[in-house]
């Protein structure tokens, strides 16, 4: 059974994908029998080029998604450069490892409630500036994408420090980190110099991830990017959407020109990192040791600190907004609270929340079992992967959601399959097996061999060393990689709703129908919800652990 | 096996996956509600599931909906579903997909609400059943004659494919604390805008309001209606568009942001308003604002106004597409959508406060007396009030205006 293990995940991993893909690339050259399009013609491109702006809106997504991964990319490594090891690095280890699990439009939502010229940012300044109307000016959807940048900056730090977190135990950052200190370097430069070149090999894929997701990312820049005109992922959408149905050809075309661009972004990433590794090579070579960096490691202290704030003080505004009466600008606090339409809400609510975690559990508990078949496969053959296969899991990743979407729901319906949970769970399970697969591989081949062999010694067949020693020992990455599953199961809106036909309404679906009608109250709670619910997640990954091994000191950091 | 063969298989099993989803599958059939009777139509509805794909969001709206499909189940056992859209063209993209896999029956959308570009666009391409809509016994008190949008969304004849289910009249609205005299034209709101530069904006077009907003404009500003009555293709377009480019070129440095940003849509005008970033805002719906009142989302110093001339009026429906799984049932809440009963609750602007498309002197008196005694709240205009209806442009306007507005204003950089 363990050897199919990798075929079945491939198989769900990139079927899906490809099937979906056909179904974009037939349209983009004028094949879609259903609309009228029984030619294959270069038309759709035509047509697509001759859009105004295109241009624009393509190199506000190739900029946008390449500052956002450089930003906080360069933010992380020069955190954990400076602190790893402290206890600064362990405070802010607890409040970012939770923030992970905040949806990404829930924390855009709550990031606009701060920045808008409205927002409570101004609000606090306002009295004193004397600011009797908001100020005329754009600080939410500016053209330059700043605002944007800085949404998905302070959502991919987080994701970015657990990968890297991840790696380290792994590269024996600790050990190596110490040597360089005692040889004079600053911690700055001693990690960058000796610990990084090690690790950067293993947060590369993940880097690729941020990369891919934020030249292509949807939610988030409607919420925070610009739109005269907006990057190119968005005004697929809208072209998807327009009722007149032969734009289908054109957006399916633009869905190509997206997955390219993601390609080129990922191609030029690659010749940056080429650039730099010459010079850091001659950089690290060079000896320097840079021993007052004290200034540095304040800065990077300063903005993980910030951007962390940025999500929970977001989170709280969305808290505040979901049981205000009117609220009048410039007030910092609404006058008068209400739980009125919580109430009205609620039974809409429970509904939305239990097919959220329905959905969420049946696809983190497929996951799961699939990803520690294939580590124990992987194990028990004692081969690693290639870089090939990783890239396969990565995939669903690496391609923009919305070039395949389309695709994969005729392919759904094809088959017989559509609108029904199934479906859905593997429209998901797409998404949520490779985060998964993420955070569980490291923890899973660093674990000692020798607690396997012992067992193996002690007369333990394979099966029984891996239900009694190797799954009680991974207790803890287990439990937080279903919570990583589950949190980006709970974020999913477009294979939500497009599989699904709408007959699973989640929390997602229904935050972004509603805000649609824009009512901040509703945004308010829908928001919080999103967030809490991933959250809750997370809480009780942490807290069975903590329990079950209340008296076995050794497990209680373990994994 | 090595990985590379497994690989290629996966591949070609992917692809073949594809490509037996783009192959037409053969048509089961589906027996259509017989029209002619109307009992038989009942008595088929009975059991049915009915998926309304509506646009959620709105959440008064999407409790009317709950209320409308809680009455038929008790009528008629006909089970109402609402799938909340951000966004209809969702519910014809599930449609489009659905023929493109040959799925001719069984479909998963039983019933949308639909008006202008989405049915054009559907009735073109042969996505919707019927025709059906005259055959119910409640089409009879539809007031076609006073309210010709009832069979003809934006000039496009319904032809019995979509049933009317709420009137909708653009109506500005503005803070009485802050504006004094409304403008009561286009050009009189280009004059006031100048004076209070950043004080307006409209919704981003192709925005349903934004793009309302400008065939409002162009409404008023063409030097012959008429013309705009016929699909564009039949007019020097150049001409009949020049004065609305001229007026936006005017409009547009003193809009809010200078029209370097645009809100997504109309209800982001009501949260516009609240903070205090505009001054007048539109919309659609004549109790709205009375509503949002209610609702804590605007201020209650705001009133409702309208042009002078007339402001755009049309007509809300719900259709049945070609391939619904319980045409039958959906028959039978369009039906019941279109009754005195459910039309006098959505008018009540406790409720929703959407217009009736119900002909008063048609109706039961005991009805009519019950739509007399409604209260429309304070910040509503009354039906009188309301003034002129100007009729949509063709649908083939709003795609040009759409289309040339984004070459001109959509890309500000």
């Amino acid at each position: 059974m363990l050897g199919y293990a990798p075929v079945i995940t491939v198989l769900l991993m990139v079927g899906p994908v490809l099937a979906g893909l056909v179904g974009t690339v037939l349209p983009a050259f004028g094949y879609l029998p259903a609309l009228g399009g029984n030619h294959v013609s270069l038309l759709p491109w035509q047509e697509l080029f001759a859009q105004p702006g295109l241009w624009i809106s393509v190199r506000l997504s190739v900029l946008s998604g390449l500052l956002a991964t450089i930003i906080s990319f360069v933010c992380v490594m020069l955190f954990c450069a400076a602190w790893q090891g402290t206890r600064v690095f362990r405070v802010i280890e607890r409040i970012l490892a939770p923030l992970l699990s905040v949806p990404h439009a829930a924390a855009a939502f709550g990031l606009a409630f701060l920045i808008a010229p409205s927002g409570w940012i101004v609000r606090v300044f306002a009295p004193l500036a004397g600011w009797g109307r908001p100020p005329d000016i754009i600080t939410l959807q500016d053209g330059w994408g700043i605002a944007l940048v800085a949404g998905l900056v302070i959502k991919e730090i987080p994701f970015l420090f657990l990968m890297t977190l991840g790696a380290m135990t792994q590269a024996n950052a600790g050990q190596t980190r110490k040597v360089a200190l005692t040889l004079g370097y600053g911690p700055i430069a001693g990690w960058l110099k000796t610990v990084l070149p090690r690790i950067y090999p293993q947060i590369r894929l993940p880097v690729f991830a941020v990369l891919a997701y934020s030249a292509s990312v949807v939610d988030v820049a409607m919420i925070l990017g610009p739109t005269t005109p907006a990057p190119l992922a968005v005004r697929i959408l809208h072209w998807l959407s327009d009722p007149d149905l032969s734009m289908r050809f054109m957006a399916s075309a633009a869905s190509l020109l997206q997955l390219g661009l993601v390609a080129g972004v990922i191609v030029l990433w690659l010749l940056i990192e080429k650039l730099v590794a010459i010079w850091g090579r001659a950089w690290a070579e060079g000896g320097r040791r840079y021993r007052n960096d004290g200034i540095f490691r304040l800065i990077a202290a300063a903005i993980s600190g910030i951007s962390a704030g940025l999500i929970i003080l977001g989170i709280a505004s969305l808290a505040v907004w979901s049981i205000a009466g009117f609220w009048r600008y410039p007030d910092l606090l609404p006058g008068q609270i209400t739980l009125k339409l919580w109430q009205r809400e609620l039974p809409a609510l429970m509904g939305a929340m239990g097919n959220s975690i329905l959905i969420g559990l049946a696809a983190v508990i497929l996951a799961i079992i699939l990803v520690l078949a294939c580590l124990e496969r992987e194990k028990r053959q004692r081969r690693q992967p290639g870089q090939g296969a990783m890239w396969l899991i990565y995939l669903p990743l690496l391609m923009p959601q919305i070039s395949f979407m389309f695709g994969l729901q005729v392919f759904f319906g094809s088959i017989g399959l559509e609108r029904s949970f199934i479906s859905v769970v593997i429209a998901h399970l797409v998404f949520v097996l490779p985060y998964m697969f993420l955070s569980l591989s490291d923890p899973f081949r660093s674990l000692d061999a020798r607690y396997r062999q012992t067992a193996l010694c002690l007369g333990g067949s394979p099966n029984r060393v891996f239900w009694q020693v190797v799954l009680p020992l991974l207790t803890r990455p287990v439990l937080a990689a279903l919570a990583v599953g589950f949190a980006v199961s709970i974020g999913q809106y477009l294979p939500t709703l497009l599989i699904g036909a709408g007959r699973f309404a989640t929390i997602t679906t229904d935050a972004i129908a509603l805000a649609a009608g824009n009512d901040r109250r509703m945004i308010g709670i829908y928001g919080l919800l999103q967030a809490l619910l991933p959250f809750a997640g997370f809480g009780i990954a942490m807290l069975v652990p903590a329990i079950w091994f209340r008296h076995r000191r050794a497990m209680r950091h373990g994994g | 096996m090595s990985k590379t063969v497994t690989l290629a298989r996966l591949l070609a099993a992917s692809l073949l996956g594809g490509a037996v989803a783009l192959a037409a599958l053969p048509a089961s059939a589906d027996p259509a509600p017989d029209m002619k009777n109307w009992d038989a139509v009942v008595k088929q509805a009975q059991g049915q599931t009915v998926y309304w794909y509506a646009w959620g969001g709105e959440p008064r709206i999407n409790d009317y909906i709950a209320w409308a499909g809680k009455q038929v189940q008790e009528r008629y056992g006909v089970t109402v579903k609402q799938v909340k859209l951000a966004d209809t063209a969702d519910a014809v993209s599930k449609v489009v997909s659905e023929k493109a896999a040959g799925k001719n029956d069984g479909g998963a959308v039983d019933m949308i609400w639909i008006n202008g570009e989405n049915f054009a666009a559907m009735k073109r391409n042969g996505l919707l059943f019927g025709p059906w809509v005259e055959q119910t016994p409640n089409f009879k008190y539809v007031d076609v004659t006073g309210k010709p949008t009832t069979v003809n969304d934006f000039t496009v004849p319904t032809d019995g494919l979509e049933a009317p289910w709420g009137m909708a009249q653009l109506s500005f609205f503005d803070d009485t604390s802050r504006v004094e005299t409304a403008p009561r034209s286009a050009q009189e709101l280009l004059a006031w805008l100048q004076n209070h530069p950043g004080r307006f904006t409209y919704p981003q077009p192709p925005d349903y309001m934004g793009s309302s907003f400008l065939k409002q404009v162009l409404t008023e500003l063409v030097a012959d209606p008429a013309v705009l009555q016929k699909p564009a293709s039949k007019a020097d377009t150049q001409k009949v568009l020049a004065p609305l480019w001229t007026y936006l070129a005017k409009l547009q440095p003193v809009l809010w942001r200078e029209g370097k940003a645009y809100p997504a849509n109309g209800a982001a005008l009501r949260a516009m308003m609240a903070d205090n970033e505009i001054d007048i805002g539109f919309s659609f719906s004549a109790a709205e604002v009375s509503a949002a009142i209610a609702n804590f989302e605007l201020p209650d110093t705001v009133r409702s106004f309208v042009f002078d001339g007339g402001t755009l009026g049309n007509t809300n429906f719900v259709a049945i597409p070609f391939n619904a799984s319980a045409k039958a049932g959906a028959v039978v809440l369009a039906d019941f959508l279109m009754s005195p009963q459910a039309q006098l609750r959505k008018q009540n602007p406790e409720i929703w406060g959407s217009f009736t498309v119900l002909d008063m002197n048609k109706i039961p008196d005991a009805d009519r007396k019950a739509f007399d005694a409604l209260n429309l709240g304070v910040a509503t205009l009354s039906p009188a009030e309301m003034g002129n209806v100007l009729p949509e442009p063709h649908p083939s306007w709003m795609e040009l205006v759409e289309s040339e507005w984004q070459k001109r204003f959509g890309v500000a950089q």
